[in-house]
């Protein structure tokens, strides 16, 4: 091996760990990913199926994970069944206005519309996961493929691709999208997700073309001389395996971001026109004094939802990494 | 370590230009007419008004000549700082945002740099004490979670509207004028608490929670384990852990650049703080387009110095940077 | 004897149950003995010599005793074991070439891994260097970072500071894996120096391949499945070896003169039984060419010859045959 093959710098180090920069969660990089099973090649035939059987033993034992499910699932069912389950449709008006929370009105009602909040919530809940997905798959698709195209063909593709990666990089996505929206004034929900996903992407192409890296000039030819396994073996059975659980993480956290995204979009007014998201709630109620007139119902709800959204996406992901990674177990 | 340079001036050029050709190519490639969309705001009635308007309108906003010179001029104007006129607040573009820009570092820089330092030193304490280690992790994950109008509408209406230890807005008592007297400064402090809290505290979560991570990894490294091995000291092996885990979070810290100042921008409308934040958020809604281009430019310029200075400070701290010759493919 | 192990187990705690990787070992090396142990991948190589110096994250001490110099070696406890490490008992480990911190210098670490261990610096530069010499490193490796040198450079360094405080006991692991044949046979060398000078007593050199431990080992020890198979001088071992897992291992091996990753993989056919509910009786009994009815019961590890150990039923019972055959002939005569 020759004396620096390995990438450093700061993009290179961005992924070797759980770089946890606000807001842009970065998964673990190699830990996750290229540690073989302990005990090398021998056992690793055999681990195939006791390794599905050991990621359920120790994904139904692992309580991060099972907590983060278990919200993300509520979350979810809100936002399947939501439209089913609200109370009011969300434009009709109640008067008085500016109703407390009540039996009949769980979250209040806004003011001066007099619009029933918990309705709109739970709207706001399905058009964020929706966003989302969208985000978390458009950025999630470029990502992987920028960076395994750098990682694996190297040379002067990688040049151009880490160059497109950095400027993005130095592009502030929330900015460039507001440059965008203001001129665009139909905007729907498809627009504003794969626009996350279009300016969301560089950390994931860094980890994966890291990720590529390390596998194709490191364990990979060392597992494979050490344990004289066929190198399509290793490939199949042990990269693979820990390459899915990696891209895993990677949408999980994707998609946190791309709804974080979404939120600070919709609250400056630039969100998809025609819906109610968490975002539009949160900005309408700003708009319409509601701190100043106390409707404290109308910001709070909405916000607490997408914290814990986004919470629960966060320890699904440190949970999953636990599982995946035996290195990080112990505790 | 010049080549890494090197790639960094190009990375830099590269984004300016680019940033430059969208901030000047979006309005004219969308379907919306800027003039139009600025005429539309008034309520002109005759056709012969509404085109001498026209005329005028188009010449100030210098789009009666070729593309191809449009591009050229507005090349030429930001190499001149002149991002022409605001209409919203009739004043030249930079006059404005030279007033805002102060307001944005007072609130950016703190935050930034106390919820990093911060972040990274309680981070690591959790990554080595389970007690404090079970009350950074979900008060970490709740900030970093936690949308940034969200935290800010929260902190504005309990601080700030209910028990009014703070002001819920503005940058200063508008009855004080701005100037060097403790009247006006205390004023400011008192205004600033709350928005830099808001930031401080969303990016505060993310450094810790990624610090106790990457420390954790570190510790269970190939070099740590030697170290171990050979019966080094606990501390000495912290300490390493420590060192190196602030690597990763130097190169985090450029990729949050771009999530902090879009925070912060949220940040400001919410308490009406009159930072480049709410300029831009005036701009959007008073469609005035030469302000947009000015600040999205401004931004651009500030996003890329900072990237400069952690750039610098990487070198610094990182002797893989500085030293190696080849194969930095960074 | 300077190192005596008795029945040593040493487990895994997981959560499936205990592996136990090393099950009831015991041997001795002498002073300037450089005693090879062999074995297929995870047989417990590691496990062993890393349990002799450092039992980490789930490794617990089951049972047995390790003695060094006349004196018993605490290594199920932490704390007293500290003092000995790098002064008594130290490694190379198999991960020697990322073993060192990337962003210290390779003297700053040293300097700062033997001042939290009491060890004044300055004192052992001068001979820190005269071995940086010794193994071939250029003399401004201690202010180079462990990037700016090859892998193999890397390990020398590693080598050097593991042996620094002269311990008595030195703990090679795969220290020629991965490496090309004639820097196998340099590092061989590099032990056989270290031994030949002092700086270590006794060395144990864990490998997967046979065939540099006939070089540089003098005594060689098969492990199979957390238990030893043979041990006997390296020349016995390579010409006469009378456990069927010792003849396999050595008809596995590439034809000399063939580098290591062109040689044909035969490698022997089965594999090894799970530590976690290892089966009763011979542990190679189910890839065991010439397992019979007694294999079913454990064979005890015997001294069938001066120096040569096997736990074999069918060695020992050919060995019985051949002393029954000389004692008639004996008689005849
Ligand atoms: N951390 C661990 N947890 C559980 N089992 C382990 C661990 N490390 C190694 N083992 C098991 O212990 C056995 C011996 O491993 P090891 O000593 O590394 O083998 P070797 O060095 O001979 O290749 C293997 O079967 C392996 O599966
Ligand atoms: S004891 Fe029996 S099964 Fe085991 S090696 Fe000897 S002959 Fe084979
Ligand atoms: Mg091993």
């Amino acid at each position: 091996m020759s004396v620096n093959t390995e990438p450093t710098g700061p993009e290179a180090q961005a992924v070797a760990g759980n770089a946890g920069a606000a807001q842009v969660p970065v998964p673990p990089g190699e830990a996750g990913v290229m540690r073989p099973v302990p005990g090398g090649g021998s056992v690793s035939s055999v681990m195939q199926s006791r390794r599905r059987w050991e990621f359920m033993y120790f994904a139904v034992r692992n309580k991060k994970l099972m907590l983060g499910l278990v919200v993300e699932a509520v979350f979810v069912f809100i936002a399947i069944f939501g439209s089913a389950i609200a109370p009011y449709a969300s434009s009709k008006t109640f008067t008085p206005p500016g109703l407390h929370p009540s039996l009949n009105h769980l979250f209040g009602t806004t003011y001066p519309f007099g619009q029933d909040v918990f309705s709109q919530w739970l709207g706001g809940v399905r058009d964020s996961y929706l966003v989302g997905a969208l985000g978390a798959v458009s950025a999630g698709v470029i990502g992987l493929a920028v960076g395994f195209a750098a990682g694996w063909r190297g040379g002067w593709l990688d040049e151009l691709l880490q160059l497109l990666t950095n400027v993005v990089v130095c592009l502030p996505q929330l900015v460039l999208m507001i440059v965008i929206s203001a001129y665009q004034t139909n905007r729907s929900t498809l627009f504003e997700g794969v626009f996350i996903g279009v300016t969301g992407w560089p950390w994931v192409a860094r980890a994966v073309r890291a990720q590529t890296f390390t596998l194709k000039a490191r364990d990979f030819v060392d597992m494979a001389r050490m344990s004289g396994r066929r190198a399509t073996s290793i490939v199949l059975k042990d990269i693979a395996p820990n390459m899915a659980s990696y891209i895993f993480l990677v949408f999980v956290l994707l998609f946190a971001s791309s709804m974080l995204v979404a939120v600070n979009f919709d609250f400056l007014g630039l969100g998809p026109t025609g819906t109610m998201s968490i975002g539009d709630m949160m900005n309408l109620a700003n708009q319409w004094s509601a701190l100043q007139l106390h409707v404290w119902w109308w910001f709070l709800p909405p916000g607490a939802a997408m914290t814990l959204m986004v919470v629960a996406l966060l320890i699904t992901n440190v949970g999953l990494d636990e599982v995946f990674n035996p290195k990080l177990r112990q505790q | 370590m010049r080549r890494y340079f090197f790639k960094k001036v190009v990375t830099y050029l590269v984004t300016f230009f680019v940033a430059t050709t969208i901030d000047w190519g979006i309005p004219h490639l969308m379907p919306g007419n800027p003039v139009e969309i600025y005429l539309g705001r008034f309520n002109i009635s005759s056709n012969a008004q509404y085109l001498a308007l026209q005329k005028t309108i188009s010449q100030a906003f210098g789009v009666n000549v070729p593309l191809w010179k449009q591009y050229l001029d507005f090349w030429s104007g930001v190499l001149h700082w002149n991002f022409g006129i605001s209409f919203y607040a009739t004043a030249p573009v930079t006059h404005i945002i030279a007033q805002a820009v102060p307001y944005t570092l007072a609130l950016l820089i703190p935050a930034i740099v106390l919820s990093y330092v911060l972040g990274n030193r309680i981070g690591a304490m959790a990554a080595r004490r389970k007690v404090l280690d079970n009350v950074v992790l979900p008060i970490g994950y709740l900030f970093q979670a936690a949308p940034f109008a969200w935290l800010a509408l929260a902190l504005s209406y309990f601080l700030a509207v209910r028990l009014r230890w703070f002001p819920p807005s503005l940058g200063s008592n508008p009855g004080i004028g701005a100037g060097w007297n403790w009247a006006f400064i205390w004023s400011a402090i008192r205004h600033w608490f709350l928005p830099f809290l808001s930031v401080f505290l969303v990016s505060f979560g993310g450094w810790a929670i990624g610090m106790r991570n990457l420390v954790i990894y570190e510790l269970e490294t190939d070099y740590a384990r030697y170290l171990r091995s050979l019966g080094a000291s606990q501390r000495l092996v912290r300490r390493y852990a420590y060192r190196n885990a602030v690597l990763p979070q130097l190169s985090g810290l450029a990729l949050a650049l771009g999530v902090v100042v879009g925070g912060n921008i949220v940040t400001e409308v919410v308490f009406q703080y009159p930072g480049l934040g709410h300029l831009i958020f005036l701009a959007i809604t008073n469609e005035d387009f030469f302000l947009l281009q000015g600040i999205f430019l401004f931004i651009i310029i500030g996003v890329l110095l900072a990237n400069f200075v952690i750039d610098i400070a990487y070198v610094l701290i990182d002797p893989r940077t500085r030293l190696s010759m080849t194969g930095a493919t960074a | 004897m300077s190192v005596k192990i008795d029945n040593l187990q040493i487990y895994y705690s997981t959560l499936r149950g205990e592996v136990k990787a090393v099950d009831g070992v015991s041997f001795s090396i002498g002073d300037g003995e450089i005693m090879g142990l062999a074995g297929e991948s995870g047989c417990g190589k590691s496990t062993l010599g890393n349990g002799l110096i450092f039992l980490e994250g789930r490794m617990r001490h089951a049972g047995g005793k390790v003695t060094l110099d006349g004196k018993e070696l605490p290594i199920g406890n932490p704390k007293a074991m500290e003092q000995h490490r790098l002064r008594s008992v130290s490694i190379i480990p198999q991960y020697a070439m990322s073993a060192l911190n990337p962003t210290r210098k390779i003297g700053r670490m040293t300097s700062d891994l033997l001042k939290s261990r009491g060890v004044d610096y300055k004192s052992v530069l001068e001979e820190f260097r005269r071995r940086i010499a010794l193994v071939g490193l250029p003399a401004d490796v201690l202010d180079r970072y462990p990037f700016e040198l090859s892998g193999g450079m890397r390990q020398r360094a590693t080598m050097v500071i593991s042996t620094l405080l002269n311990p008595s006991l030195l703990i090679g692991d795969e220290v020629t894996s991965a490496l090309d044949v004639s820097t196998q046979r340099a590092v061989g060398e590099m032990l056989m120096e270290f031994r030949d000078r002092g700086y270590v007593k006794s060395t144990i050199v864990i490998t997967h391949d046979l065939s540099i431990l006939a070089q540089i080992a003098d005594t060689i020890l098969i492990m199979y499945a957390g238990k030893l198979a043979e041990k006997a001088d390296a020349q016995t071992i390579v010409s006469n070896p009378l456990h069927p897992y010792t003849q396999q291992l050595l008809a596995s091996l590439p034809e000399v003169g063939l580098r290591y990753d062109e040689a044909p993989l035969v490698g022997i056919p089965g594999r090894p039984p799970s530590l976690l509910d290892p089966p009763k009786g011979c542990r190679f009994r189910d890839r065991c060419p010439v397992a019979f009815e007694q294999c079913a019961a454990e064979p005890p590890f015997v001294e069938l010859h001066p120096g040569h150990e096997v736990a074999c039923w069918k060695a020992i019972q050919d060995a019985q045959s051949f002393d029954e055959e000389r004692a008639t002939q004996g008689a005849a005569r």
